[in-house]
């Protein structure tokens, strides 16, 4: 009996607390624009950080504390949590945010994704087969889901549904008008060749019209190996890149290695917010992201 | 783009540069802009379309096969070198399970291929079956089979059917997913090697930061340490409970308090060493206490990472041991007080490779035998009852390039069958094909 007294209290402890909207965001990107959207009528928690593979992410017990409590699942989606997110939604005993609720959203989904392989096997290493899951590098995906995840506040949140419009109205706008200046900083990059770790920041490229000519890692997910290395400094001396870019989370050796063999410099690029000082939100992101790409051509 | 349209703008400026002046070719190039710029709306036309295709694509295929449930395969093959004869595997001073816990046969063996089916099954369940096709008989066993709710909320979750119990931390992992080839010696003694139940779990996780979790189960007492028993309830119970945290965000951990009891009639043992059969009924009682912490520099554990862990064991059995029930059939009062332990560490120490170490340890204590102490039978009438405390070591080094698939050489030095210690080497490789399994921490 008062086992149960005490097991109520905290139910009510708990939902007392956070009178705020639980946002369980599986990248700090989502927590990030959750935040933007939802201001301080959201809590938001980020299951991983941007020096994190979220590709290997344990499905640790204060993950499934956490999924226990969320009003609204945040990720990125195609098959990117599949190793971890399935578990912490199942061990975590909460029907708001199961797929297929209001309370689960899959970012990727509202975007169109790039790398869509037509032919899926595991030889071609840790492919997806729904395309490439990294789409918060580009900004114009973000301003998509943004749209998306304010509805979905609005819809879970009914009496803060105005503040949840007006707030996406504003962040539209000066949104917007970063892409605008982001676009116009970064024109020089492109056609710009580069090397890329894992194809981490494709969206990145593919937004910027840079090139990517090479990849470190053999295969995706796989990683570098001496020989594909060796590979690539031939292939660097016959047509070098101009940079080699690794993200906030890879190991820096394959890149370093590389430039030491070739002289093309390598570029850390936080791979989200937080990977970064300067990435300390959105726009601090991208903000680093054009001034991290610039530098090797200043 | 734009550029196209320019290039073919200035071809066309290039190719009648006598003509510039001529009117007539004025019009002319006149048109062709036209065309460079119908063109230009074409191709945009079709990307736009491309786009959108696209779009849909992504969005899986809709067909009948779209809901097929995911499934997987486990494949795993063994080469074992090893100086006792793995037919004659005991662990004196503990009953035997009857299950399966000797090492595998000596020289290149297929192991148990698994094969694995999971989906929600709507709204409200998931559903998972997990069978084991054995190499040698090829009969298939159901390792788990159950279905979950999805929809309880306030942290509750029902399990119903056939799975492995919460009993310590191991034994709910799969084989493959193990760190070592074969089983601790605990789970050996006191589980007969893994233990499953057709059961119904239920399980409610706190509202609270730090994960904390309570759980029962009720459950049919399928095998060893229970005994098979025709009876309207449950044959054996068992409860559970986690806690489990960060500490920054290098370290994750858990520990584990489990207990199981169960009421066995007639479970009946072969004892190894005279092949006689004797037989136990009363109550056995199992507390299990385990530990786990993982380590990644800041999480994450691509390059290193280090996984501690631990788990100790504490059986209490008491009633009547019948000694040679088909022959002599002579009863009397049995009590014992049994333990183990076991500690591992693996270490990631670059990517793909791994290096871990493990320490068994169990102590069968003394056990009260009514029989040997009222002169019905002598000590070697039940000679694997006798005192003794096993031990063994083992040392893996493991290989995996990718997610799905690892090969694993280990050495051993086992302890178990008193006198007689077994030099075990395994080289093995587990692979699995098919849908990306979750991996529970």
């Amino acid at each position: 009996m008062r086992w149960l007294f005490l097991s109520s209290a905290i139910v009510f402890y708990s939902a007392s607390a956070s009178a705020a909207l639980n946002i369980f965001a599986c990248e700090p990107e989502w927590a990030a624009l959750a935040q933007e959207l939802g201001g301080d009528k959201v809590s938001t928690v980020s299951a991983t950080t941007a020096f994190q593979d979220p590709h290997h992410i344990e499905a640790r017990p204060s993950l499934i504390a956490r999924m226990r409590s969320a009003e609204l699942v945040v990720c990125s989606g195609s098959e990117l949590e599949i190793g971890w997110l399935p578990l912490l939604l199942t061990q975590s005993g909460n029907g708001r945010v199961q797929p297929g609720s209001p309370g689960y959203l899959e970012a990727s989904q509202y975007v169109v994704k790039l790398e869509v392989p037509r032919v899926v096997d595991r030889s071609m290493g840790d492919v997806h087969p729904g395309g490439n899951p990294h789409i918060q590098t580009d900004p114009r995906n973000i301003g998509k889901v943004a749209a998306v995840l304010a509805q979905r506040l609005a819809q879970l949140d009914g009496a803060n549904a105005a503040t949840y419009r007006s707030r996406a109205e504003a962040f539209d706008k000066r949104w917007k008008e970063a892409i605008a200046r982001w676009e116009q900083q970064a024109a020089r990059l492109k056609g710009v060749p580069l090397v890329e770790h894992h194809k981490g920041f494709t969206y990145l490229v593919s937004w910027l019209g840079m090139r990517e000519v090479g990849d470190l890692e053999p295969k995706p997910g796989i990683p570098p190996t001496t020989s594909h290395l060796a590979e690539l400094v031939e292939q660097m001396r016959q047509a070098p890149a101009k940079m080699i870019i690794y993200s906030s989370y890879d190991d820096p050796k394959a890149a370093q290695f590389l430039t030491q063999r070739t002289g093309i410099p390598s570029v850390m690029l936080p791979f989200t917010v937080g990977g970064s000082d300067r990435a300390k939100d959105l726009f601090g992101y991208f903000d680093d992201l054009i001034a991290r790409l610039l530098a090797p051509l200043q | 783009m734009f550029r196209g349209k320019w290039c073919a703008a200035a071809l066309a400026a290039a190719v009648f540069p006598a003509y510039a002046q001529d009117a007539a070719t004025r019009e002319e190039i006149k048109q062709l802009k036209q065309r460079v710029e119908e063109l230009d709306k074409r191709v945009q036309d079709a990307e736009n379309a491309a786009t959108q295709a696209q779009a849909q694509a992504s969005s899986r295929a809709q067909s009948e096969s779209a809901m097929n449930p995911a499934v997987s395969v486990i494949l795993n093959g063994i080469y074992a070198n090893l100086k006792q004869n793995p037919d004659t595997f005991r662990i004196n001073g503990f009953v035997p399970t009857m299950g399966d816990v000797a090492p595998p046969p000596r020289g290149i063996s297929l192991g148990e291929s698994e094969l694995a089916f999971a989906a929600n099954v709507d709204h409200l369940f998931r559903g998972t079956l997990v069978a084991s096709i054995s190499p040698d008989d090829s009969s298939v066993d159901v390792e788990e089979a159950y279905i979950q709710t999805l929809a309880l909320s306030h942290g509750f979750t029902v399990k119903a059917g056939r799975f492995f119990s919460a009993v310590g931390y191991q034994n709910q992992i799969h084989a493959h997913a193990w760190d070592f080839t074969d089983a601790p010696l605990v789970m050996k003694a006191f589980l007969g090697g893994q233990l499953h139940e057709d059961a119904v779990q239920v399980k409610w996780v706190a509202p609270t930061d730090l994960y904390f979790d309570v759980g029962t189960e009720l459950g049919r007492g399928l095998a060893f340490p229970a005994a098979p028993a025709s009876k309207d309830g449950a044959s054996s119970v068992n409860v559970f409970t986690h806690l489990g945290g960060d500490v920054g965000s290098s370290i994750a951990w858990q520990t584990g308090l489990s207990y199981y009891e169960t009421k066995p009639t007639d479970r009946s043992y072969d004892d190894p060493l005279n092949g006689i059969t004797n037989s136990f009924t009363g109550t056995s009682r199992l507390w299990a206490l385990s530990g786990v912490l993982k380590w990644a520099p800041n999480g994450n554990n691509t390059v290193n990472n280090l996984k501690l862990q631990a788990e100790y064991f504490q059986r209490k059995e008491d009633g009547d041991l019948t000694f040679d029930p088909t022959g002599a059939a002579l009863t009397d009062g049995y009590a014992s007080k049994q333990s183990g332990w076991y500690a591992q560490a693996v270490y990631q120490f670059m990517p793909a490779w791994r290096v871990g170490y493990r320490f068994d340890q169990l102590d069968s204590g003394t056990a009260t035998i009514g029989l040997i102490d009222s002169g019905a039978v002598t000590a070697a009438d039940l000679p694997i009852l006798a005192e003794y405390k096993p031990k063994r070591h083992t040392a893996m080094v493991d290989w995996s390039p990718s997610e799905f698939s690892r090969v694993r050489l280990q050495f051993a030095r086992d302890y178990s069958r008193m006198g007689e210690p077994d030099n075990q080497v395994f080289l093995q490789y587990i692979v699995s094909l098919g849908a990306h399994g979750a991996h529970t921490f």
